[in-house]
């Protein structure tokens, strides 16, 4: 079994296209992801970080380039499946995603298709809806959810799959504040208690910051790679890209251009008010 | 305004009648509309109609609800009635004025033609108010399964049934926001005459097709990714189980259908 869980290398990739003339999605992205982690990719609309994200479980296929997943290339069609089950994804649109009419059906659907035993089923949905926080929900109809509790159901019914790695595509995106916050929490929890690897697309900073790398996209290309702390040190390159940094990084690069002597990697505002307080003394 | 649409209405409970297999209750309401066809005269629609009131009981369903059931229909039962009323023009004469006839027959046929509908629609409606919508495809689907032999695509069918079932208080919530969007921007669904109702559904229903694609799409690839290849080798969450007490209602069914066959039949009652 490889340490790397995905391992993408040199892929280019643009939308199908008779001529060939629409410009590149991805230009030549090379990437591992290892087993276990946490990573966050980062980019604003149209840097092809969505693109990539499907690349991770062979929804779409490189033009050029290869993408391992533990070690089976996506373009091997005859093992589908078990690329599939290795790494599941999750999207933006909780609704769009639930197949059945009660949560536990949803959750089961993934087993039933990979021809789990009745029972294991069973287990498994129940070990899951765990897992999320949503076992009192297991007879509901989805419906009648909130955002973050279908998003969340959404994540459970990857979950009972029992992949080795998620991807989430910008899955806080249609949420509330509240829903965020548990989504985040689930997605976290997973990493850090049952060891699944998490690959998070987001344009949101602070939940970039929660990963323990972070991936910047830009113009279908990697910009950064590096663990949070470092690549927000790079903020004059982040903001002419268009993106921004989280508040506390913010503040400090400011108090910085201004003369006072702080650091820039605090990400929590304790850390950032521990900062400015010795930096004051 | 929209949320009230009730589409195979489902009481959740848990009574005998809700927990036989879905398998038995269709087949059930299959022989009970069978053998109500052949009933002829009081003794036979009475036998059906203890049988559904036992049914009903069971259900704990209420014959309040199997009459709000009776609502939509009403238009049809009136306009059933009323036609064979002066269509059947057999036995004596009791009143004639111009083309109008009443008879004792058109009577008969009238009386039992309103009975009959109203125990087919309370029939098939303690079908769906008992079976929940997946139970409900289950069944249909297994008891459908001898047709793949003939590569009649019947998983296909029952996904996609539960997939539209699933769907239809999210498109609803959809159809909702989009009124309420065009409705903002001075769009109007409530004057002038039924053409130009129909012509200010155009910017309703637009979207709203637009939207339900997108969706489709968006669908099809999270079942791809949920490893979604087709009914081949697939197992199930809750496996239909025939128990002793599905054999039981389903033998008894047949006997009731064959009683009202010999008694109509064979003493026209």
């Amino acid at each position: 079994m490889s340490k790397e869980i995905i391992e993408i290398k040199d892929v280019t990739f643009r939308y199908p296209d008779v001529e060939k003339e629409t410009p590149l999605v991805l230009n030549g992205v090379t990437l591992a992801i290892d087993q276990g982690s946490f990573v966050a990719v980062l980019g604003h609309n149209g840097s092809g970080k969505s693109t990539l994200a499907k690349h991770m479980n062979a929804i779409y296929l490189p033009e050029g380039g290869t993408v391992y997943v533990d070690g089976i290339s996506t373009a091997e069609e005859e093992r589908l499946l078990d690329i599939r089950r290795t790494v599941g994804m999750v999207f933006q649109n909780p609704d769009n995603q639930i197949v059945a009419n009660v949560v536990e059906e949803d959750v089961a659907f993934a087993p039933e298709n990979l021809g789990v035993p009745s029972e294991e089923i069973r287990e498994r949905v129940d070990r899951t809806l765990e897992l999320v926080g949503m076992s009192k929900y297991a007879k509901h109809a989805p419906h009648l959810l909130s955002g973050g509790q279908k998003q969340r159901i959404a994540i459970a019914g990857v979950i009972a799959m029992e992949p080795r790695c998620i991807v989430l595509d910008e899955p806080t995106a249609m949420l509330d504040p509240i829903g965020r916050e548990d989504v985040l929490r689930t997605i976290t929890k997973l990493n850090r208690e049952q060891g699944i690897t998490v690959v998070l697309i987001t344009h949101h900073m602070d939940e970039a910051a929660l990963a323990d790398r972070l991936v910047v996209m830009d113009h279908g290309k990697v910009i950064q790679d590096g663990p949070p702390r470092e690549v927000f040190q790079h903020v004059e390159e982040l903001t002419r890209r268009g993106l921004t940094v989280p508040e506390t990084v913010g503040l400090l690069h400011q108090l910085r251009e201004n003369g006072v002597n702080v650091p820039l990697d605090a990400l929590s505002v304790e850390e950032c008010a521990e900062a400015i307080y010795a930096a004051l003394r | 305004m929209l949320k009230d649409i009730t589409l195979g209405q489902f009481f959740p409970g848990d009574t005998i009648v809700h927990r036989l297999d879905p398998r038995t209750k269709i087949l059930m309401v299959i022989i009970y509309i069978v053998a109500l066809f052949q009933a002829k005269w009081f003794v036979t629609y009475g036998i059906l109609l203890v049988f559904l009131a036992i049914a009903v009981r069971f259900s704990k369903v209420g014959a309040k609800a199997l009459m709000r059931g009776m609502k939509p229909v009403l238009f049809i039962l009136i306009f059933t009635g009323v036609l064979n009323l002066f269509y059947n023009t057999a036995g004596t004469i009791l009143w004639h004025w111009g083309i109008f006839t009443v008879t004792t027959g058109g009577i008969r046929v009238a009386f039992f033609m309103v009975i009959r509908i109203m125990m087919l629609i309370s029939g098939t409606f303690l079908l769906t108010y008992t079976t929940s919508p997946i139970l409900l495809t289950d069944g249909i689907e297994c008891l459908l399964g001898p047709l793949k032999k003939l590569r009649v695509p019947v998983h296909e069918l029952a996904m996609m049934m539960s997939i539209a079932l699933r769907f239809i208080p999210t498109l609803i919530e959809e159809t909702d926001k989009i009124m309420s969007a065009q409705k903002a921007r001075g769009a109007d669904f409530d004057s002038g005459n039924l053409i130009d109702k129909a012509k200010a559904l155009i910017p309703l229903l637009v979207p709203l097709f637009v939207s339900a694609f997108r969706r489709a799409d968006e669908l099809a690839t999270a079942m791809e990714c949920r490893c979604y290849h087709g009914g081949e080798g697939r197992t199930r969450l809750r496996q239909l189980v025939y128990t002793g007490k599905d054999w039981i209602t389903l033998i008894s069914g047949l006997a009731l259908l064959a009683v009202v066959c010999v008694l109509a039949y064979g003493f026209g009652l």
